[in-house]
This record gives C-alpha cells, sequence and structure tokens, in this order.
C-alpha cells in the first residue's frame, strides 16, 4: 500500500466508481440467485387437520428438485426445448452465416438495402413478432396457411409436431438479422491483401469462403451459438402469446413456462426457485460445455 | 426468447466501420459471372422477402377494420382506414396506450442511460486501477453475463415483493440499471483506448478523478457507450417477461405487456384484435426506422466488438 497522500486519494476513486454498479449487482443478480436458492430447498408444511393449524417453512433439502426432476410435464419441458436448440441453433448459424457471406460476396447489390431489411426484426419485441405471426398462422386470417389451401395444401402449424417449429420460426425471424450484422461488420475486418493473396494462388470464391473467411468468422460464430444456446433454453413469449390458439401448447410447454406458471398460478414458490436455479444451472453448464468443446478442438478460440 | 446479452466486445482497432459501402466490392474475387449474381441477388430478394413478409402484413392490417382483419385477403387492402384505426387505439381505456408508450420510453430510456453511466464508471476503474478484488470482481461480472435474465425475474421477483418494491416502476428500472456486459465491453474499450500518459497528465495538472473521469474519459469512451445504451434500450424495450412478472397494475405497464393484455381480451371483445394490430404498429415502425437510422452504430460497436473472441 502506497502511503503517499495523493495517491491514497486515488485508490479510493475506483471504489466510488464501482461501487453503485457492484450494489445494483448484488440487487439484481446475487442476491435472487442466493435467494433462490434458498427458496428452493425450503418448503411450507401445513399442520392440523386439513392445513387449518396454519403453515410454516421447513427446510426440505433437495426434495423441490427432485419432484422438479420427477414431474414429467417439467422434464417434457427440458426435452423440448434441448430439441429446439438442436434444430434451431444451427439454422440460426447456418443462415446468418450464409446470407453474411452472400451479403460480403462480390456479386451483392444493394448491400445496403438488404442488410436494413435482415435487421428491422430485430427491433420488433419477441412478444410482439409472435402476435404478428400468431395471425400468419391461424387458418382463416393467415394468408399463407389460405393461399396453401388453394394450392391443395393443407398444413396446420399449430398442431402437435409443427407448433414448436412455427415457434423456431418465429426466433429466427427475430435474430438472424442481428447474426448477420456481426458477421458481416467480422467479414469487412478481412484485409484486402488476404484477397490478394488468394486470387493470386487461384482460389475459387469456394475456397476463398472455406480457407480465408469461414476461418475469421469462427469467434463470432462461437459467440453467436453461445447466446442463441442461452437464449433457447430462455423459451417463454413465444410459446405464452400462441397458447390461446394453439391447443399442443400447455402450461408447461417450456422450462420458463414452466416455473412461471408454478409460481404464479400454483402458489408454489418454492418449486417454481427450484425450476429456475435449474434452468440457470442448465444454461450454464451448456454454455461453458460448448465453449470447452470448441477450444478443445480448435485450440484458438 | 428474450436474448438480451449481446456479447461480442473486444477492442477498439481505431477504425472507422461506418464507411462499408464501397464502390469496390469486399471479397475481391474476380471474374463474377452473370449467373452467379443472378443467383445471389435471388437468393438475398428471397432472404427480404421473408424478412419483411410480416412487416408488411402489419402494414396492411393496421389499415383494416376488425371484419375486414378476419374476412378479407391478409397481403392486400381493403377499405383502408387507418387514421380511424390509429385514433381508436390512442383513444382506447382513457388513452391507455399512451401511458403506456410513455413507460416504455421511461423504462428504457432512464434505464438504459443509467446503466451505460454505470458500465462506464465501473469499465473504466477495473480497466485502469488496479486494486485488491479487481479480477474476481470483473469475473463475477462476466458470469453475468452467461445466466439468463429470465432464471433471475422469478426470484427476483420474490426477493422485490419482500421489499415492497414489487409493481412499482422501481421493480422494473432497477434491474434494468445493470447491464454485465455493458461493464465487460467498457473495460476492454477503456484498457485499449485511454492512454495512462493522458490520465497522468490531467492527474499533475491537478484535476480531480471525477473529473477526468467526466471530461476525458467519457469523451474517449464515446462509441462504445453508444453501443451499450442502444442495446440496453432495446432490451429493456423488448423486454417482456420482467414487467409480466413484477407488474399488476396496468398503468405501470410498458407497451410489450399492454399489447399482450389487450391480445387476451380479445376473445370476449373483438373489437381489441384490431387495437393490437394497430398498436402494435404504433409501437414497431418508430422503433425500425430507428434501427435502420442508427446501423452504423451498431456496426461501429460490433466490428470492434468481434475482432477476437
Amino acid at each position: 500500500m502506497p502511503t503517499r497522500a495523493p495517491r491514497r486519494r486515488r485508490n479510493l476513486a475506483p471504489v466510488v466508481f464501482v461501487a453503485p454498479f457492484l450494489l445494483l449487482f448484488l440487487l439484481t443478480f446475487a442476491l435472487p440467485i442466493g435467494y433462490a436458492v434458498y427458496q428452493s430447498v425450503m418448503d411450507v408444511e401445513y399442520t392440523g387437520s386439513l392445513g387449518l393449524g396454519g403453515s410454516h417453512t421447513v427446510f426440505v433439502a433437495l426434495s423441490n428438485y427432485s419432484d422438479a426432476l420427477s414431474d414429467h410435464a417439467f422434464l417434457r419441458s427440458i426435452g423440448r426445448v434441448l430439441l429446439f436448440a438442436v434444430v434451431q441453433v444451427p439454422v440460426m448459424v447456418v443462415l446468418s452465416a450464409g446470407l453474411a457471406l452472400l451479403l460480403d460476396s462480390a456479386s451483392a447489390k444493394g448491400v445496403r438495402f438488404f442488410r436494413a431489411a435482415f435487421f428491422l426484426p430485430y427491433g420488433v419485441p419477441g412478444v410482439i413478432a409472435s402476435i404478428l405471426w400468431g395471425f400468419l398462422y391461424v387458418p382463416g386470417v393467415s394468408p399463407l396457411v389460405d393461399g396453401m389451401r388453394h394450392l391443395g395444401l393443407s398444413v396446420d402449424l399449430l398442431g402437435g409436431n409443427t407448433v414448436l417449429w412455427s415457434i423456431a420460426n418465429i426466433v429466427t425471424w427475430e435474430f438472424a438479422g442481428y447474426n448477420v450484422l456481426v458477421l458481416v461488420a467480422q467479414l469487412r475486418t478481412i484485409p484486402a491483401e488476404l484477397y490478394e493473396a488468394a486470387r493470386i494462388d487461384g482460389a475459387s470464391a469456394w475456397a476463398t469462403v472455406r480457407h480465408v473467411k469461414l476461418p475469421l468468422l469462427r469467434p463470432a460464430l462461437i459467440l453467436t451459438t453461445v447466446f442463441t444456446i442461452i437464449g433457447t433454453l430462455q423459451l417463454f413469449a413465444e410459446p405464452l402469446v400462441l397458447k390461446p390458439v394453439s391447443s399442443s401448447i400447455d402450461s408447461a410447454y417450456t422450462p420458463n413456462l414452466s416455473a412461471y406458471n408454478e409460481a404464479f398460478t400454483n402458489d408454489n414458490y418454492h418449486l417454481a426457485a427450484a425450476e429456475a436455479v435449474l434452468l440457470a444451472l442448465a444454461a450454464f453448464v451448456l454454455s461453458f460445455g460448448f465453449l470447452r468443446l470448441i477450444n478443445k478442438r480448435g485450440g484458438d478460440a | 426468447m428474450s436474448l438480451q446479452t449481446p456479447a461480442r466486445a473486444v477492442p477498439p482497432r481505431g477504425e472507422t466501420p461506418a464507411s462499408d459501402d464501397h464502390a469496390t466490392p469486399r471479397g475481391g474475387i474476380t471474374g463474377v459471372t452473370t449467373r452467379s449474381r443472378i443467383l445471389v441477388t435471388g437468393l438475398l430478394v428471397a432472404a427480404a422477402g421473408y424478412f419483411l413478409l410480416p412487416v408488411y402484413w402489419l402494414v396492411v392490417a393496421s389499415t383494416k377494420s376488425t371484419g375486414d382483419l378476419f374476412g378479407s385477403f391478409g397481403l392486400w387492402f381493403s377499405h383502408p382506414r387507418f387514421l380511424s384505426n390509429l385514433r381508436q387505439v390512442v383513444t382506447y381505456d382513457d388513452a391507455i396506450y399512451l401511458r403506456w408508450a410513455a413507460n416504455s420510453l421511461l423504462y428504457a430510456g432512464v434505464g438504459a442511460g443509467v446503466a451505460t453511466l454505470l458500465a462506464a464508471m465501473s469499465g473504466y476503474a477495473l480497466a485502469k486501477f488496479s486494486f485488491a478484488g479487481r479480477d474476481t470482481i470483473f469475473n463475477i461480472v462476466l458470469g453475468g453475463v452467461l445466466i439468463p435474465a429470465t432464471a433471475l425475474a422469478l426470484p427476483m421477483y420474490l426477493l422485490f415483493s419482500e421489499a415492497g418494491l414489487a409493481n412499482t416502476y422501481w421493480a422494473v428500472l432497477l434491474p434494468s440499471f445493470v447491464s454485465p456486459f455493458g461493464v465487460y465491453l467498457c473495460r476492454i474499450y477503456a484498457a485499449a483506448s485511454i492512454p495512462d500518459e493522458l490520465l497522468e497528465a490531467a492527474r499533475i495538472d491537478g484535476a480531480g478523478e471525477i473529473r477526468i473521469f467526466t471530461v476525458v474519459v467519457l469523451r474517449i469512451m464515446t462509441p462504445a457507450l453508444v453501443t451499450i445504451f442502444l442495446f440496453q434500450f432495446v432490451g429493456i424495450w423488448n423486454n417482456y417477461f420482467l414487467p409480466l412478472v413484477m407488474l399488476s397494475d396496468s398503468k405501470l405497464y410498458p407497451i410489450t405487456l399492454g399489447l399482450t393484455s389487450w391480445q387476451s381480451f380479445a376473445d370476449r371483445q373483438p373489437q381489441l384484435y384490431q387495437l393490437t394490430v394497430g398498436g402494435a404498429f404504433v409501437s414497431v415502425v418508430p422503433l425500425m426506422i430507428a434501427m435502420v437510422a442508427l446501423q452504423r452504430f451498431w456496426r461501429s460497436g460490433l466490428t470492434e466488438g468481434s475482432v477476437k473472441g
């Protein structure tokens, strides 16, 4: 510790700068997590016949977790978002990368317009996007469904086997343009000399994409993937908005819906807290797992 | 899905990213054939159609009566009556829509403003001062980036209701003030763009730390701060789960919550279908215009932000 007065005054400055953020971070991140963990190991116990003797909170260790993990509806909701992720994450990443490469390619005209068109949906809140697409899914209102029926194709976009992919479509529509923007920005950082070198080596357009562009896109693609994974687990607004028009969506359709429903419909805060903790854990494990996998393989991520 | 933690960030390179619509095409592969040009343009047009179709539908639908919304072809106009629809949207239920709009602006504007300032302060301190616990703080904040916001909202509600904060403006504002991503970006940006010599010079001149921050640091960090403000603004504006959990008084609702409350009553009051559509149109169009206008700021942050993972 330096002792000169001006030094000491300077040492107080970072504390003043960090303190407001840190306090709020504790209040809105650390404390809720701690509180959720606490709530998840407690439960309400009723005494007397029919529970009329009043209630008190008791420590139940992990029984809320075992309840959550033996609840078929909750387990199915986890399986559902994992299935969703396995399909939607690659679709999103491949679509975004494809569009970014097209925009970046020498053949592209009107880049400014296309980029703006792709990016527009990012400004539409998820719930409003879901309301919009909801209208486009419902037979009788939707020009798409009606149009396809005229062509002899009857599709039920809200049925048991399809509604998950209808939701995937909404999510892709919302965020693909944002990812395109990130990837295009990354492509712009590639120095022209690299292209020059590739050209002199006689590389085809496809070889340039494979050996120059894709490797340079890698970090952006990895981050895009991680955040798509985290986003997928949080799926909530889309199924909630589509619930009234699709009988295939129940109140435990996704883990988030399930936790919300336990807390606000069933008044079971303790189970809801356990489900929220499990959700946060899953997001952490999947994101870090993916990052580790990538690091092991590539080494330079 | 509310993905609101954008994650790219990385040191500024001092380039000006806005100028990317060169006359000379990038990707400089020579010998572009007409066929490949047609193919590329065709694919881009198809993609644009996909992204714009729902927006186009919304524009058309916002001009229709409730009857025509269900009874006429969705992709073409039928007895357009946009102004009277608009009047209904803003006057319905004592102009509650305008109140929701004002709430959304308050949550997103104040929330993003405070979040940006706090991120700048702590990011700068984490980058430019060495003090005990600095790395621990930074690692914890980094972990915060990876926690899904919706996993926090529920316990936060339980906590806030114990403290009597649930169902108040603060219930939405306080969490909006915190942007771990912002701190992350600010730290990296400050480390790369603020020279130590400049700070030393200012100190020798007798400037206090707070004055140095407000006069020197904030100015240098402006590009990063604009990016953080935009991310946070859109994140708060689009957030649905947090206000849904926190608020029960419809007077405190932001637009997202208000519109779904209209939609959920539309079974009983079909008029509300039209109001939902019209209200969505009114809320989405200004934001879309802002998006396109501010694109270069997004990109400037993103280019800097994705040089290295």
